[in-house]
Parts: structure tokens; sequence; C-alpha cells
């Protein structure tokens, strides 16, 4: 059991290693997206402080969707999902496997990309701890909530549609990890907020991987 | 002899039922939309507040109630097709989705109307409005995801598998907004204090719920008909429906 998890595992870790491309470009689509509201915006450094936090989580919800496509894609076209239901091990303990490797190699370098770009915004020292623990707790939300969208639109029409499934789902996630950031800024305590976005992650890592490896069932048939 | 519950659940024997009852829904619709508006615009009271504008409640608020519980209805239906495995069940739920989207979008767009002159302003970030909002993404991901995919039994269960996650994130998503919209604006705006409401816009309100349940029960009967004849126009009763 514990041995095909791994296996999975490591296999999605070692086919992104070897096509590297694939999520620097979700990390890269994340710096760039962050650095164009200053140019849309102006350069005031005070207003740019008050809206660094919505627009880091916005374009983190952006770049986590961009990467969802991948999380199944090329195991669909070549047959390798096709095989990982018939395998004895539960299908929605594999899927989460599959989940978790794409957290790390797309939602983890957004957590530690986040204070960086935080600091360009000219955020307080105080914030940009509060803005790491939001990223580290939310963005595997946003993995996991997008592998149901990700398995749902497996094979369908459109590259599209799977933006207008998941980005309302993503919405508290958001509003959470966001509310933290901006709490500091306000002087009042983040850690109701960030309670609150472990209570979301607790929930998605329950409903998620059922909720995917039904959706993956479902595009098999 | 016993009543076969499970008689209505195949299209071949839903399709006349549903021809049958149909008309009945839509006459309701009719009289009560016509009842309603009667009493909404001549016999309600002007309010001493709001003036005239509040009439729009008469529309708003059962477009509003519509719009959230044809969701779970619609959810239901779509549970009831991915576990029992009814086609009925699935076509009802793709069947509700328009109304509900539509009912959505009147909710928001009397709202912003009845805004301008109350509140000054066609929109706020209020947590209701927000939500109903995200009601309404909610239903066109639905329909896009049924409508991106070309196996329809494929879509129906893909789409129930949506809005199950939906219904489950539709009480996360209220709260958050409402926590969101309270760390972010003072009590400019309250919509949540209920005026106390003179009788009559209490009926008014009431039959016009009730012609919007007929008009939504109307228009659902009258599509599932033209989703089944579509997709069982390959069954031989279909083809029988042509030759009588």
């Amino acid at each position: 059991m514990r041995d095909a998890l791994r296996a999975v595992f490591l296999r999605d870790i070692l086919q992104a290693w070897r096509r590297r491309a694939d999520w620097l470009t979700t990390f890269f689509f994340f710096i760039i997206v962050v650095s164009l509201f200053p140019l849309g915006v102006g350069p005031e450094p005070a207003i740019l402080r008050v809206i660094a936090p919505g627009i880091l989580w916005v374009a983190a919800l952006l770049a986590s969707m961009l990467a969802l496509p991948r999380m199944f894609a090329s195991d669909y076209t070549d047959g390798t999902l096709e095989q990982l239901t018939l395998a004895p091990q539960p299908l929605s303990l594999l899927v989460l496997s599959k989940i978790v490797a794409h957290w790390l190699l797309t939602g983890l370098p957004l957590v530690l990309m986040g204070p960086l770009l935080g600091l360009q915004f000219g955020m307080a020292p105080d914030m940009l701890p509060v803005l790491f623990y939001s990223l580290l707790l939310g963005t595997p939300c946003l993995s996991l909530i997008g592998a149901i969208g990700a398995g749902l639109t497996l094979g369908v029409r459109g590259s599209g549609v799977v933006a207008l499934l998941v980005l309302p789902l993503y919405i508290p996630v958001l509003i959470f990890g966001s509310g933290a950031v901006e709490a500091v800024g306000v002087g009042t305590a983040p850690g109701g907020h960030l309670s609150l976005l472990g209570a979301v992650l607790m929930i998605s890592l329950v409903v998620s991987p059922l909720a995917s490896a039904a959706a993956v069932r479902v595009a098999l048939e | 002899m016993s009543f076969n519950w499970f008689r209505y659940s195949s299209p071949q024997t839903f399709y006349p039922l549903a021809g049958r009852l149909a008309p009945f829904f839509w006459i309701a619709a009719v009289a009560l939309t016509i009842a309603g508006l009667y009493i909404g615009f001549f016999v309600a009271p002007t309010d001493f507040q709001q003036g005239d504008s509040y009439r729009i409640i008469f529309i708003h608020v059962p477009a509003a109630w519509m719009s959230m519980f044809i969701y779970v209805v619609m959810a239901g239906w779509a549970a009831a097709g991915l576990i029992f495995n009814t086609r009925l069940s699935s076509m009802m739920a793709n069947a509700l989705a328009p109304t509900g989207a539509l009912m959505t979008a009147i909710a928001l767009w009397t709202g912003a109307l009845w805004g301008r002159p109350t509140w000054g302003t066609w929109w706020v970030w209020d947590a209701r409005l927000t939500s109903e909002l995200i009601l309404l993404f909610l239903y066109v991901g639905f329909m896009a995801l049924h409508a991106s995919i070309d196996d329809p039994r494929r879509a129906d269960k893909a789409a129930a598998i949506l809005a199950i996650v939906g219904v489950v994130n539709v009480p996360i998503i209220y709260f958050s907004v409402k926590w969101w919209n309270t760390l972010h604006q003072g009590s400019s705006v309250s919509i949540t204090r209920a005026p106390s409401m003179a009788s009559t816009m209490l009926l008014g309100m009431l039959v016009m719920v009730f012609a919007f349940w007929a008009y939504s029960i109307a228009t659902a009967l009258t599509r599932v008909r033209g989703i089944i004849l579509e997709r069982e126009r390959h069954a031989a009763w279909v083809a029988q429906l042509g030759t009588e």
C-alpha cells in the first residue's frame, strides 16, 4: 500500500523533473501576473501596500489553475490513469499522492516566492511571515480543490472550462488567505483566518480525493 | 394492486405525464403572476421610507429564493442520477439548471435596480449580493461542464459530482463572504433588519413566490420533455410519437 503510494508520488516527481519547463511555467506565470499589477495600477507605494495581499493571492489562484490540466492529462492520454484505477489500492489514495506531488511542484514554489514578492510591494515585516503561512496552508487547498476540476474536465472540448468550475470553489481560500495578511496590516491577529484556512484544508483533504477519484472514474468510462 | 413508485422514473412513462402536468403549472404561473402583480402594484400601500421603489421586491425576493432552492433541488436530482443511475433524474437536473441561472440573474438585476434609488448605488459588495453572484458562477460552471462533454451520460455524471461539491461549498462560501464583508466595510448598509411589513405587501409577495414556483416547475417539465426527446430520439417509442 505504502509502496504503491510512494511509487506514484516518485514517478510524478521524476517526470516533472525531466520536463522542468512544465512547472517552471506556473512559477513564472505567478511572478509575471504579480508584476503586472503595479504597471496597471501605478507605482504609488501606499496603494500597492494595501492591495498587495489580494494581488498575491489572486495571482496564486490563477497560477494554480493554470497548472491543473497537467495533473492528470498526460496520464489520461497514455493510459496510466486507467491502470491506476485497476490497481488493488484505493484510487482516492493514489490520486491523493498525485495531488501531493503536484502541490510540491506548483504550490510550494509560490509559497517560497510569495514573501519575496511581498517585499516588492512594500509589505510590513510582520505581514511577510503571515503571508508565508497563509500560502503554506492555502495552496494545498487549491491543489486539492483543483484536482476535482482537473478530473472532471479530462478529455472535454475546450480548455477554459476548468476555470469556470474551479475558480468559484477557490473563493473561500482567497478570502481567508488574503484576509489573514490584511488582518495584520490593520493591526489585528491573523489567527482566526489561519485557523479557518486550516479547516478548509482539512475538509478538502477528506472530500477532494474521493471526489477526484470519482471524477477520474467517470472520465474513463 | 400495489402502486409502483418507479413507474415514472423511466423517460418513456414520464414524457406523457410531464406533458399532462405542464399546462396546469403554466396556467397557475400566469394566473398567480397576474394576481400577485395586481396586489403588488395596486393594493399594497406605498412604503413610507422607500416610496414606490420597494415594489421590486415582489419580483426580487421570489427570484432570490428560487435561485437558491433550485440549486439544492438540482444537486439532489443530479445526486440521485449518480447514485441510482437513473437517466431521468439527470435529465431533471439538466432541465432545472437554466431556470436556476435565470432566477439568479433576475435576483441580481432587480437587486441592482432597487439598490440605485435606495442605497444610491447599483452594486455594493455586500455578503448577500456577492454570494448570489457566486451562485450564478456555480450554475454557469454546471452548464458549461455539461455542455463541454459530448457523451450525455458522462456529462450527467461529471456535472453531478460538480453539483454535489458545489452544495458542500455553498455554506462555506456564504460564511466566508459574510466574514470577509464584516472585515472590510462597516454597517453602512443594512438589509438584514427586516422592516415590519404591511400584510398586503406580505400577501403580494407570497402570491408571487407561488407564481415563481409554478413557473419553475412548468419550465422544468417543458424543458425535460425536450431533453427526453433529444436523448431518446433513437428509441422506438419516440419514433412512434411521430406517427400518431
